[in-house]
């Protein structure tokens, strides 16, 4: 498979090596990686119970959003980043295993849902206030299904750690 | 390096061969004396591994409990989710915090609000932190109690807590303490950054756990 070709050479690039083959530079991006993912979620969590009018009521969705969001961009530069590093390491493994293509899927269905949000939901959001009430429904179900989207990349994540030397494909 | 156990996620590494004992005994009231004693005897000298850590670990490893989540390949796992997910709540709430204490987010808000916030997330989720913690612990009682990296996570999850209490508890009394002389504020800040490195500190040695 051409695909299959493409991630044998990805994985015998000297970056990629290097990294499967360090002892210790493995576990440190790792755990970067797991630092970066927690600070994306966690963060996204904040505003999303905003938006489902769970949490920080008190504080106007807009204000509390552009706040906590330069926070999840960051974090998810360093965690797309130091994941992209992951990946090549194992890079053939890592694309056969089905938890990680769960994981790959979800990430996907989560910026869809932030595109929506983003471009269609959240006109007026300067208007929405400090009351969850004015906060429509539309946008109230964009936080939700993020959350559940986000913690189920979380979740086949750390799955994907647990089944990787299970694969049948293992090379 | 250390062997990786069979139930640990070091896949990059050659698994090996090694298996996890199994036994069908249970609890007896001559092995609860010898728990108990051994428990509070290595409580008292705190060491880094004694033959009584040893013979509790030991002791735990064959208890059903372990034997359950260690064959169950499902709980670990599970659990380990549900332990990232906790973090994942505590850290974003100091991060919320300390960027706060630091001036550099959410400045249209009272320190004290902020702070006032993110207490109870970071406390009550705690000790989900702590059940999620023991479940893995009884799975893994070696691997977790008699692994430098995990008491060096232990030390570093005390010294955050102390940290995190430093600010909370005169803020507390007094909601703007941190903001009535520039001594304070500058305290604040350096109280801020090393609450930072702690949490952070915390979750690297949780992931590097596996490595040793």
């Amino acid at each position: 498979m051409e695909l299959d070709v493409l991630l044998r050479s990805l994985e015998a690039t000297s970056v990629a090596t290097t990294i499967r083959e360090n002892e210790s530079l493995f576990p440190w991006v790792e755990s970067l990686h797991v630092l970066a993912i927690t600070l994306v979620i966690g963060s996204i969590a904040i505003v999303d119970l905003r938006l489902i009018g769970l949490a920080s009521l008190d504080r106007a969705v807009s204000r509390l959003a552009s706040d906590v969001l330069r926070c999840t961009w960051a974090a998810f530069a360093v965690a797309a980043t130091t994941g992209a590093l992951l990946f090549s390491s194992n890079a053939f493994t890592y694309a056969h295993n089905s938890f990680f293509q769960a994981k790959l899927v979800f990430l996907a269905l989560a910026g869809i849902n932030m595109s929506i949000f983003h471009l269609f939901l959240s006109r007026g959001i300067e208007r929405w206030g400090a009351s969850p009430h004015a906060t429509p429904l539309p946008a109230k179900m964009a936080g939700a299904v993020s959350l559940v989207l986000w913690i189920g990349v979380v979740a086949f994540g750390r799955w994907t750690g647990f089944t990787m030397h299970q694969s049948p494909l293992a090379g | 390096m250390r062997a990786p156990r069979v139930i640990s996620d070091t896949h990059h590494l050659v698994p090996d061969a090694h298996c996890s004992r199994r036994s069908a005994t249970g609890l007896s009231g001559n092995r609860w004396k010898v728990f108990t004693r051994s428990f509070f005897w290595s409580a008292k000298t705190i060491p880094m591994r004694t033959h009584s850590l040893d013979n509790f670990c030991a002791w735990l490893e064959q208890t059903p409990l372990s034997q359950t989540i260690q064959s169950a390949g499902w709980i670990v796992p599970a659990v380990q989710t549900i332990h990232i997910l906790s973090i994942a709540a505590v850290m974003s709430s100091v991060l919320m915090v300390d960027l706060r204490l630091l001036g550099i987010l959410g400045r249209d808000q009272p320190l004290a609000r902020v702070s006032e916030r993110f207490r109870p997330v970071i406390w009550w989720t705690l000790p989900v932190l702590l059940a999620t913690g023991t479940i893995m612990i009884i799975g893994e009682p070696v691997r977790s109690l008699e692994n430098p990296v995990f008491q060096l996570k232990m030390a570093l999850l005390v010294a955050a807590m102390i940290v995190t209490l430093s600010y909370q508890v005169p803020l507390g009394r007094d909601p703007s303490f941190w903001e009535r002389a520039p001594g304070r504020r500058w305290t604040v800040q350096i109280i801020a950054v090393l609450s930072l490195a702690l949490w952070m500190g915390i979750v690297f040695a949780g992931r590097w756990i596996a490595y040793y």
